[in-house]
């Protein structure tokens, strides 16, 4: 069966590998992304997901792989090559972050011109040009400010404008920084957990803003996410993720019924299955990470409550 | 008359005056004015010899009122007209519907650039009407007042350029007296080496309005060469790496005995006026002007009030195009920087640019600055250069609250203007160990007055963030929001 990530996707991560020291964060990790498609990226904590964005959006240098961005257009981009803000200005990646990562001290509609940096300072003229108040400056200007006031509209922040981004509440502050990412006018937008701390009410309006993003911007969306409500009712597409490596990729239907999944990740829906055949996941698990050169885990955790196996390093630059 | 009307709910408003009005206004303002400064001014007793005499002095009052004049006429034009009040600041165009009351601080504020812009712009004409009438602060000369606001300005020009990269930028530098060393001796070695070589003496004169721009550039280019360098460092490893290049350039400077003289120092041109000098001979300034123009009689305060009307001129230029470039997608990046490098560099913002520009920029003013001191010493040496002047500039900057210009005024003014009244308190030796002077404890007294200030107002002088952008009313952002930057 042809999948639609399959043909043409936005793009494709192929045999990415990442490690850090002797650690293997991600091995050999290939999947696509479709075009103007939800795919989500889940696993249980540690397993690699927040990395493979950081490998994406151009943070981390993969150790191996590839990742091939091709816009709609025919260009290709080979994301692992590119610095980091290259990756947004050139290839149209955007991203917000696991904890938010908004600039607290200016307003909200000044977090949303900052995104729009770029296309404003080729406007002025590399600041020269707006010095001396060119007309074409003052159109951008007036541009950036109307992108702003959409999308200030969509996320329903437009009466918190003029206050302070840090004072806004967790929610708002989470569709603040989806705003700002989409005010880079992105091909490709990855939300790393962005229902996290959302009262059910305001993920339920998250998804109404995921699906008009994909719908009415045709932006491929990736996502991270724990919340199952978010990940199966809006993904077109969802990739496991354990340890690092692909353990199932599908619709949210076949991911659901997924016996490696329901093993390694939603647990084990059948209360009385029999013990062994956890403990031979677990030893079937561990076999393979020695094999993969992982020496870290300690071999006595079970995989099922295994819950932070790889260090996760902060995003340093 | 009809100056503003204060309305009951706590907010100005201000009625819109036709051109007439104001003048009519200003009519007035001189008919009431004059006459009231005749007798105290215009007509002056003097006991000659027993006998008591009078003579008249009616130009100096006409000066005065003229002064009023034109002072009532800025205030129509600046702060009481909306318009202007509108583009300016906000407090005029907040509702007054707006139920919350505005605190001192947010009612004055407006306003208080404004005064500040007048105040500078009239403080000579002030100190000498006062010397004229025989009011003058204790010991503190006509000339030794506008000479003092020079000397403070050239520290808020310093502190203004710090704060692009310090306030604005977030990165710490405590090196900064290397730009302005720079700057100093671009201008020393330009005029009095180079150009004279280049293209002979004639230019000397005008060497000034030559090698600022150059010595502005050329502090630039420094700045970048440090930029390149700490682009990586951050925080304490910066402000390390800053301080040595900082150190670096003085001691260059004293040990590069062929090229700048070493601790021996330059002799430089002072500055002149388009190429007059202000000396008491013909081809000076007040001969040029005695011969085309009007009997003006040679007076060394007419150098001085030169010296601070250019160091005005340039220290404005630097709030003013500060004040725009925040404005502009480069200023937001600063600040964008300042609070989050990496969400900065997810929004496709080339951080490495936009430091190199933050660190050239305030390299640039630094540069400016010093070719400045140059001209008014006519002397420069390595010692001007030492590290305690970039912790002074660092210590307004802070003082006055990271990133706002208007408290780095204040804090120049506090720091650099209480050095002087040290220097005045004669009464302290009362009290002070014999042998010691009150200046000597200056640096005790700036100490003290920095803990406690970090005790009771750890954001300096003016806490609060000015949005650079807003949609339907701008608010000021606490403080305590703002981040300090990670270097």
């Amino acid at each position: 069966m042809m999948r639609i990530w399959e043909n043409n996707p936005e793009l494709e991560v192929i045999h990415l590998t990442m490690r850090f020291g002797g650690l293997t964060a991600i091995g050999d990790l290939s999947f696509n992304i479709a075009r103007k498609q939800i795919t989500a990226l889940i696993g249980p904590n540690g397993a690699g997901k927040t990395t493979v964005f950081n490998c994406i959006t151009g943070f981390y240098k993969p150790t191996e792989g590839m990742l091939k961005l091709t816009h709609e257009d025919g260009k290709t981009f080979l994301l692992e090559r590119m610095d980091d803000f290259m990756v947004n200005r050139v290839a149209h990646v955007a991203r917000t972050f696991q904890n938010i990562r908004l600039f607290a001290g200016m307003t909200v509609v000044e977090n949303l011109m900052v995104a729009q940096h770029n296309a404003l300072m080729n406007a002025s003229g590399f600041t020269i040009g707006a010095l001396f108040g060119s007309k074409g400056y003052k159109r951008a200007d007036a541009e950036a400010i109307e992108n702003s006031k959409y999308w200030l509209d969509k996320v329903g922040l437009m009466n918190r404008a003029d206050d302070p981004a840090g004072d806004l509440s967790y929610g708002a502050q989470r569709r603040l920084e989806i705003a700002r990412a989409m005010c880079t006018k992105p091909r490709l937008l990855c939300l790393d957990e962005p229902a996290a701390g959302l009262n059910p009410r305001e993920s339920d309006e998250l998804n109404k803003l995921l699906l008009s993003i994909r719908d009415d911007h045709g932006v491929a969306i990736i996502l991270i996410e724990h919340d199952m409500s978010v990940v199966m009712g809006i993904s077109d597409h969802i990739v496991v993720l354990d340890y690092g490596r692909k353990i199932a990729d599908g619709t949210p239907d076949e991911i659901k019924s997924d016996p490696a999944v329901i093993r390694a990740y939603l647990g084990v829906e059948d209360e009385d299955a029999p013990v062994e055949i956890l403990k031979e996941a677990a030893a079937m698990h561990r076999a393979e990470l020695r094999e993969a050169g992982n020496t870290k885990t300690k071999p006595t955790k079970p995989v099922l409550t295994a819950k932070k196996p790889i260090a996760k390093k902060a995003v340093r630059k | 008359m009809s100056a503003p009307v204060k309305s009951g709910s706590g907010g100005f408003e201000t009625k819109i005056l036709s051109n007439a009005q104001i003048a009519k206004d200003l009519f007035y303002t001189a008919l009431i004015t004059f006459p009231i400064l005749v007798p105290i001014v215009a007509i002056r007793t003097q006991l000659d010899q027993g006998v008591l005499t009078w003579h008249s002095r009616f130009w100096l009052a006409s000066c005065l009122a003229l002064a009023v004049v034109i002072a009532r006429g800025l205030m129509h034009f600046l702060v009481w007209n909306p318009r202007a009040a509108a583009s300016l600041d906000v407090s005029a165009s907040a509702k007054p519907t707006s139920a919350k009351r505005l605190s001192l601080s947010d009612r004055i504020g407006p306003y208080v650039s404004r005064g500040l812009l007048i105040f500078g712009l009239l403080l000579p004409i002030v100190a000498h009407l006062g010397h004229a009438i025989g009011i003058e602060l204790p010991s503190f000369g006509e000339l030794r007042l506008v000479d003092l606001a020079t000397y403070i300005l050239i520290y808020v020009m310093l502190g203004w350029g710090l704060n692009v990269v310090v306030g604005l930028a977030g990165l710490l530098d405590l090196g900064y007296v290397a730009f302005y060393a720079v700057g100093a001796y671009s201008y020393a070695l330009l005029s009095t080496v180079y150009f004279p070589r280049w293209f002979g003496t004639g230019v000397v004169p005008f060497a000034f309005y030559i090698t600022m721009p150059i010595a502005g550039l050329l502090a630039a280019c420094w700045g970048v060469i440090l930029g390149f360098p700490v682009l990586r460092l951050r925080g304490d490893y910066l402000a390390i790496v800053t301080l040595a290049f900082g150190e670096i350039i003085r001691l260059v400077l004293i040990n590069w005995f062929s090229f700048t003289q070493g601790p021996q120092g330059i002799n430089v041109p002072k500055l002149t006026f388009f190429g007059l000098k202000f000396k008491d001979e013909p081809g000076g300034f007040a001969d040029f002007v005695s011969t085309h123009f009007f009997p003006l009689a040679y007076n060394r305060v007419q150098g001085y009030i030169f010296l601070y009307y250019v160091i005005l001129a340039m220290a404005l230029a630097t709030y003013f195009i500060t004040k725009k470039l925040r404005r502009l997608p480069i200023g937001r990046a600063w600040e964008a920087l300042r609070e989050d490098e990496i969400a900065c560099r997810s929004l496709g913002i080339n951080t490495t640019n936009t430091k190199l520009t933050a660190f050239a920029i305030g390299a640039m003013f630094g540069g400016f600055s010093g070719s400045f001191f140059a001209a008014r010493q006519g002397f420069v040496s390595p010692e001007s250069f030492v590290y305690i002047e970039s912790a002074l500039i660092l210590a307004i900057v802070v003082l006055g609250g990271l990133g706002s210009q208007i408290g780095i005024v204040f804090s120049a003014v506090a720091i650099m203007g209480s050095f002087e009244i040290f220097r005045e308190m004669d009464f302290m030796k009362a009290v002070l160990p014999t042998g010691t002077e009150p200046i000597q404890f200056r640096m005790l007294f700036v100490g003290l007055a920095m803990v406690l200030m970090m005790r009771f107002r750890p954001r300096g002088f003016v806490t609060k963030r000015e949005p650079t952008v807003y949609l339907k009313e701008k608010k000021a952002i606490s403080g305590d929001l703002v981040a300090e930057g990670h270097g």
